[in-house]
């Protein structure tokens, strides 16, 4: 084994993918993920360093040294438990989370060679053992107490399971027709199959939590109203749901839509499958999408695969800025959609008939690192041009919905409009009243929401818990 | 799942249906509206919420069958079930005694019109009501707006019933001779671009509820988007309601024409599958 590694050591395994002439026509998943043998192939590369830096690296701590060794030992059972002991949708995140950004960066492989692929790994695992990790222990006893969640992305999801595995009896309340958040509207079928999800809510339901769909929070019933109705907690993780434009001229035009919605009606309403499915979508010949991060890769993929001739992804920024996964950069040039860096879009212009024909760009320089620490791009004067654009897709992020701060009151939100926490327990500015995920972080990541959800699970069972020892010695010391 | 429990047939081609809908129900203001979807394949669409009767758990809406989605609403049984009901959406009617009152309802447009009248009556308004429709067949709730209305007027594009004509020419002569504190005005964009025409030399105070395309309805896609006093606003959270001398009608009505295409596609597969009645 040990001869082996030296020279597997350099690579790691590439992950198995669709070939690009079938998946631009298809919305299938674009990697198919490690078979046995490339796993264990994979596994044997790392170190196993006595002080993981990896570990570190990972924003919810999952033992990553410990579930890889149980892959060269083919104990993958005992590999999905590992991994689920810290992270409750491995499916999920083994596929989404900037991995580059995380846990391999710190690899120490990584200086060197390519770093341990500790997200196909992940996704390894999770695929292979799928029923392992779902299966319910024993109901814990019940508390009696009940909490409100508020959105079913991974923030109020992840808080739900883990409020029910401690016996409180939780309702999700979401305000489109299916669960899910991002995992669902967002990311389209290819990069987040709707089946990983669904079996992720159908785990959920099976820890007794109840899924309430199409009810707002706000106007259906306001927060005080839930704690009128017997909730003894609320969760709010709402996401950041809010489209932003761009403020420029002619963005009203037909066939300029936000990424949002876009995508919202190719994966929630399945425009693709139009009309065996009711909603459509228009996609013109020639397709720009705004932007640089997964959200604007995932709308220019859906572009290519609902028969557009040429995608252009416009971005203000150089590809080293580009906030997108890098495995989804890769997938994205792959598939021969072009990158025009350093452009930004300054107006529209529509035919007479009020369609979007052409749009007006501005050439970029990058100037000093910016509050992100990023350089900061800087137009270069006279270098107008115009490109001709037949659907124009606007992906320059999300704010907070602000729904909910403008029914509650009592509620304290930021002037960026996301709530205001305690950044230990996930506390808002009322009592009994807990919020994670986007609405607190702004547009982030599935993994840091899924993060917030189990801080503020461990600080809502605290909370609930002492409010009922706190019951139980009044009511002792009345009686004495 | 959403039981319907009465259907009512009040002209050719529209419709109302009573579904049950506790906490809707509870909820509903005057103004404001639900977004619908009848099964797994269905789009999601906006309608306004006609009445709500929080003692049954129900509320009433009303639709012209133009597209796929009324069409195959309008086939529904008493009995059978709406899939996905959301709301109440958008900002409920700024209600208050505003002293007289013109109220204008278009085509089906009356039926978006009569909780707002009813509610403005109550808060003590005088109401004057012009009705408008394509012809005396299409005209809807008459008499429900006529017990309403201190006056009411119809007029029809084909002269079939009331004055031949437009609800602007009967809105020029009003603006002649009364006194006039608000106009609200509801139905099709051009009727409504009209309204605001007439009134806006006028200044005349008017209201306007648009009726963009939707998906979301929460505020989450854009889709919905209007322009107004030049700037960009979700018609779904920042309305429906607006200042109709504000409004970039134009631009709704070209954004109203973005499916067209779709919609005969999607009518045609439907009657294909012989839908009876279609
Ligand atoms: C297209 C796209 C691609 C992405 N790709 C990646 C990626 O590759 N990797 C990664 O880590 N992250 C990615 N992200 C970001 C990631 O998805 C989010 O950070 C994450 O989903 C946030 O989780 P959340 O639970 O806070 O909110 P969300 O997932 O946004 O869920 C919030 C839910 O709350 C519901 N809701 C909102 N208001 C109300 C209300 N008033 N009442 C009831 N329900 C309400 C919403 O409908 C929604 O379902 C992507 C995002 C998008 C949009
Ligand atoms: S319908 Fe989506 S934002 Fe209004």
């Amino acid at each position: 084994m040990v001869s082996n590694r030296g020279s597997r050591l350099k690579n790691s395994v590439p992950m198995p993918k669709q070939q690009i002439e079938n998946r631009v026509q298809n919305f299938s998943e674009v990697a198919k993920g490690y078979s046995i043998e490339q796993a264990i192939t994979e596994a044997e590369r790392c170190l196993q360093c006595p002080k993981p830096l990896c570990v570190k690296g990972c924003p919810v701590e999952v033992d990553i040294p410990a579930f890889i060794k149980c892959i060269v030992e083919g104990e993958f059972k005992t590999a999905i438990k590992i991994v689920k002991d810290k992270n409750s949708l491995p499916a999920i995140c083994g596929r989404v989370c900037p991995q580059e950004q995380q846990c391999q960066k710190f690899c120490v492989l990584g200086k060197k060679f390519e770093p341990i692929a500790i997200g196909r790994l992940e996704r390894f695992v999770a695929d292979f053992e799928p029923e392992t990790g779902s299966k319910i222990n024993e109901k814990p006893p019940s508390t009696g107490k009940k909490v409100a969640i508020i959105g079913s992305g991974p923030a109020g999801l992840t808080a739900a399971a883990d409020l029910a595995k401690r016996g409180h009896e939780v309702v999700l309340f979401e305000a489109l027709h299916k669960p899910g958040g991002v995992l669902m509207y967002g990311i389209p079928e290819f990069r987040m199959p709707k089946n990983v999800v669904r079996a992720e809510i159908d785990y959920i339901k099976k820890l007794g939590v109840t899924i309430e769909m199409d009810v707002v929070i706000g106007s259906m019933y306001t927060i005080d109203e839930l704690f009128k109705q017997g909730f003894d907690a609320v969760f709010i993780g709402t996401g950041a749901g809010l489209p932003r434009f761009l403020g420029i001229p002619g963005e009203n035009l037909c066939g300029i839509y936000s990424a949002n919605e876009f995508l919202i009606r190719v994966n929630l309403m399945r425009a693709y499958e139009f009309p065996k499915y009711d909603t459509p979508v228009k996609v013109g010949k020639k397709v720009a999408v705004i932007g640089g991060g997964n959200v604007a890769m995932d709308a220019a993929r859906s572009a290519l695969r609902l028969g557009a001739d040429e995608v252009y992804i416009v971005y203000r920024r150089s590809r080293n800025e580009a906030p997108a996964r890098q495995e989804e950069l890769e997938n994205t040039e792959e598939e021969g959609i072009i990158f025009k860096f350093l452009t930004n879009p300054v107006r529209f212009i529509g035919n007479d008939a009020g369609w979007v024909k052409e749009m007006e760009c501005l050439k970029m320089n990058l100037g000093k690192p910016d509050e992100s620490g990023r350089r900061r791009p800087v137009p270069i004067k006279n270098s107008e041009f115009i490109m001709k654009v037949s659907t124009v897709i606007v992906a320059i992020g999300q704010s907070p919905n602000p729904l909910i701060p403008q029914t509650t009151k009592a509620l304290k939100i930021t002037k960026y409009g996301t709530i205001e926490v305690n950044e230990e327990t996930g506390e808002t500015s009322i009592k009994g009243v807990y919020a994670g995920g986007d609405i607190v972080s702004g547009a982030a990541t599935v993994i840091s929401a899924m993060g917030a959800g189990k801080k503020a699970a461990r600080a809502i069972h605290k909370y609930l818990m002492n409010k009922e020892r706190n019951k139980k010695l009044e009511n002792a010391y009345a009686r004495s | 799942m959403n039981k319907i429990v009465k259907k009512e047939i009040l002209a050719q081609g529209i419709k109302l249906l009573e579904v049950e809908a506790p906490q809707i129900s509870k909820k509903t203001q005057p103004g404001q509206f639900l977004v619908l979807r009848i099964d797994e394949k269905g789009e999601r669409m906006p309608l306004t919420i006609f009445d709500a009767d929080f003692t049954k758990g129900t509320v009433k809406i009303i639709f012209q069958e133009v597209g796929k989605t009324t069409v195959q609403l309008g086939q529904l049984k008493v009995g059978d079930h709406i899939l996905n009901l959301m709301g109440p959406l958008g900002n409920p009617s700024n209600i208050k005694n505003y002293g007289h009152v013109i109220i204008i309802g278009g085509g089906v447009g009356i039926a978006l019109a009569y909780p707002i009248t009813k509610a403005l009556k109550r808060a003590g308004n005088k109401i004057t009501s012009i009705l408008g429709a394509r012809t005396e067949a299409l005209l809807i709730l008459e008499d429900k707006m006529r017990d309403l209305s201190d006056k009411l007027y119809v007029t029809t594009d084909d002269g079939s019933k009331g004055h031949h004509g437009f609800v602007t020419d009967i809105l020029k002569e009003l603006i002649e001779k009364e006194k006039i504190d608000l106009v609200h005005a509801v139905g099709p964009t051009v009727m409504m671009r009209a309204v605001a025409r007439v009134t806006k030399p006028n200044r005349i105070k008017t209201i306007v509820s648009l009726n963009p395309i939707m998906l979301d309805g929460t505020g989450m896609c854009g889709g919905c988007r209007v322009t107004i006093g030049g700037k960009t606003k979700f018609c779904c959270v920042d309305g429906p309601e607006f200042d109709a001398h504000l409004v970039d009608f134009n631009q709704l009505m070209t954004r109203l024409s973005m499916y067209l295409d779709e919609e005969k596609v999607a009518l045609q597969v439907l009657k294909k599958k012989g839908v009876n009645g279609v």
